[in-house]
């Protein structure tokens, strides 16, 4: 009787706690993407205090979008490369040498065989890009999977080779102009989709998340699984999509300056007001590019066996070949699909600079490999999310913006970054060990 | 040597295979064959070279010399593919598993189901797991959760379960119920002899020469990477496999006194 009486409140309490703990575990959500978003939120929240309300402005996080957007393109690929047990090093000059190339193409050589101007040269130079970057990727791969060097040595041969290539390839010269429609990938002043097309682009998220998530209830409702609680179902729906008709809203606040939108009201017959007008940019090309990247990345990581393959050999190598897994070659295509990535970012920073130079793209490794590392990413192979690295990258851009904001200069900055690369690890793996 | 001479040709053939490392002969022509509906168990101490010749069936290793025939035919088997192709699957030893990823995920590695679309079926694949699992380890509920989070025993069923499923032809055993509670390891007895009925042909791994006893039909003694000898269960005591086993010496070549100094 008095055992009762004693444990009854305890256990009451117990529950209370646990249910928190429940009511998150009944969404299934990821916690620890749950965690970087909740640390991102905190960052964002703290420089807008810090820079006297300067951080959560339109403006502000716009830029904030087109800045990640080329580190983040990478980190998705740089995932992969992790989870397979492997590193690339040499991303950056990587960058630089197709970023070079693809320059050359459209400023010096196919204006030559085309004519200036020719609608074909931005494909063409694009193309080509993400082909040289398929190869430079997939014959480190090769290397690494076939020869049996370890990657570290590879990239880092390939750091300092394709660095020296894409100095020889214009033996130091900036390489400009960048074709009129290339340019838009890097979101410059046009390179924007406007407001109608940002809002389309929202509605069709949330259908997509709509269908996706009822797709999966009837999925596992077909073969009697546990479904998660319907409320847990609408709450994450809502949220999700709240959360992209939010960021399309922010985006849309952000008007173009004003000699811009004089010159594009001028360009339509628009009668230029007194007051100004004032025209959304809309989502810019880069950010889109990145969107569409991390779902297209995101699908080949989770949903197809190449993507479970690289997951697979990180876990235990030995156990993907008895299962008759063609690891090497799967290697082999983490790295071309590495180098594709960075062909992609390559002309993102070409086309926002409109010139490349052959310091393109330098540190730019340390900073994808952080991306992914913060989001989660386990240098031990086997544990990484696509999603955690765009997160990823947008806590490092985050910070360098925030600290650019508030006047911090560049010795201090890079202090600030290095020390939140530790900590942030020091965290997972705390939360790791304690939840296995 | 007792020898039953069959009319039939064998399952598999493994001729005078050899496999070295270095200069350690982990196998030394040893040749053992295996008939459809048959359990041979292959016994011998530790480091007798028991794993390193099923290696070279599976496709894990290859071998030196030596020649392998399935159904007569002589093939190569240059990796775990070419085995699946020919139908033969392994509990390994050591499991096998990719540690990071669920159970289903490790059931379907490398034979995944698809959708239309060849992205991954993760429903369908959840289920078949389900079911396997039922027949197996009924106890068994963690589908979604890493292997590496499972205990010793979760994990074996899982590496059973993948062997069992795919409709082998040859089933290789490597120490399938070391890490298995009682009751489970009498659900994989049952299991072995439910799939003898079909007409699998299965070459067993145990330490434990009970189980040997309940299971094989014949048994293979190999010891520092040769073979002793092939004998019927049925004519042979324990004590003279343990003979086999430990002096290397055949019932018939074996002394009393020998068999007794065992105890
Ligand atoms: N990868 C390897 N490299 C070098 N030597 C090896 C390797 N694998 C096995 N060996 C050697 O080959 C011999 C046979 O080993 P094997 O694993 O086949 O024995 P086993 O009969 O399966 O033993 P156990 O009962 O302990 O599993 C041993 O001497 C071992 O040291
Ligand atoms: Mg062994």
């Amino acid at each position: 009787m008095t055992d009762t009486t004693t444990k009854a409140p305890e256990r009451v309490e117990e529950q209370g706690k646990r249910s928190l703990g429940a009511l998150l575990r009944a969404t299934e959500i990821d916690t620890r993407l749950l965690g970087m978003v909740v640390a991102l939120l905190v960052i964002w929240v703290g420089f807008h205090v810090l820079s006297g309300g300067t951080f959560l402005t339109a403006r502000n996080l716009w830029n904030l979008s087109v800045q990640t957007s080329a580190v983040a393109i990478m980190a998705t690929g740089m995932v992969l490369v992790i989870v397979s047990r492997n590193i690339d090093l040499s991303v950056g000059s990587m960058l630089a040498v197709v970023g070079m190339t693809m320059a050359l193409l459209q400023a010096e050589i196919l204006p030559d065989l085309l004519g200036f101007d020719h609608w074909a040269i931005w494909v063409i130079s694009l193309a080509v890009g993400l082909v040289l970057g398929a190869l430079i990727g997939g014959f480190q791969g090769f290397i690494v999977a076939y020869v049996g060097v370890p990657s570290f040595i590879v990239t880092l041969g390939g750091l300092l080779v394709w660095r020296g290539v894409a100095w020889a390839m214009a033996s130091g010269r900036t390489i400009a102009p960048m074709d009129a429609t290339f340019q838009l990938l890097g979101g410059g002043s046009r390179g924007s989709i406007g407001e109608t097309w940002s809002w389309i682009v929202g509605g069709v998220a949330v259908v997509a998340i709509v269908v996706l998530l009822t797709n999966r209830r009837r999925q596992r409702n077909k073969y009697g699984f546990r479904l998660r609680p319907m409320w847990a179902e609408v709450g994450l729906g809502a949220v999700a999509c709240l959360a992209v008709l939010g960021a399309v809203w922010v985006i849309n606040s952000y008007p173009m300056p004003a000699r811009l939108a004089q010159q594009y009201a001028e360009e339509r017959g628009i009668v230029w007001p007194e007051g100004g007008l004032i025209i959304p940019l809309g989502i810019a090309v880069p950010v889109m590019l990145g969107l569409v990247v991390a779902l297209v990345m995101t699908f080949i990581a989770t949903r197809r066996s190449f993507g479970r393959y690289v997951f697979a050999i990180g876990g235990n190598p030995e156990a993907a070949e008895l299962g008759g897994i063609k690891t090497r070659w799967t290697v082999v295509k983490t790295f071309a699909l590495m180098g594709v990535l960075v062909a992609l970012a390559a002309a993102v920073q070409t086309a926002r600079l409109n010139a490349a130079v052959s310091g393109l793209g330098q540190l730019s490794e340390l900073y994808v490999i952080a991306a992914a590392v913060i989001g989660g990413t386990s240098l031990a192979g086997g544990v990484g999310t696509i999603a955690g690295a765009v997160l990823g990258a947008l806590v490092m851009q985050s910070l360098q913006s925030g600290m650019v904001l508030m006047g911090i200069d560049a010795p201090l900055q890079d202090i600030v970054v290095g020390v939140v690369l530790v900590v942030a690890v020091a965290i997972d793996s705390f939360y790791r060990r304690r939840s296995t | 040597m007792a020898q039953v001479v069959e009319e039939r040709t064998p399952l598999v053939e493994m001729r005078n295979m050899r496999v070295a490392f270095g200069g350690v002969h982990a196998v030394e022509g040893v040749t053992v064959d295996l008939f459809p509906g048959e359990v041979v168990a292959l016994v011998g101490g530790n480091g007798a070279g028991k794993t390193t010749l099923i290696k070279t069936l599976s496709g894990a290793h290859p071998a030196d010399s030596g020649e392998i025939r399935i159904e007569g035919k002589p093939v190569t088997i240059a990796n775990p593919r070419d085995a699946k192709v020919y139908g033969i699957e392994t509990i390994y030893q050591t499991l096998a598993l990719a540690d990071n990823v669920d159970a289903t995920a490790n059931m379907f590695l490398g034979r995944e189901l698809k959708t239309r679309w060849g992205s991954l079926d993760e429903a369908a694949m959840e289920d078949a797991t389900r079911k396997i699992m039922g027949r197996l380890n009924p106890k068994f509920l963690n589908f979604k959760t890493a292997v590496n989070s499972l205990s010793g025993g979760q994990r074996q069923s899982v590496a059973i379960a993948r062997a069992v499923h795919f409709n082998a032809r040859i089933l290789i055993m490597d120490e399938p119920t070391a890490a298995l509670g009682p009751a489970e390891t009498a659900q994989v007895a049952e299991l072995i002899k439910q799939l003898k009925a079909e007409g699998i042909g299965i070459f067993l791994i145990s330490h434990d020469i009970h189980d040997v006893f309940d299971l094989a039909d014949r048994i293979s003694v190999m010891l520092q990477g040769k073979l002793v000898g092939t004998v019927n269960k049925t004519d042979v005591t324990m004590d003279e496999v343990l003979g086999m086993i430990i002096i290397g010496k055949l019932p018939h070549e074996v002394s009393q006194t020998e068999l007794e100094k065992l105890h």
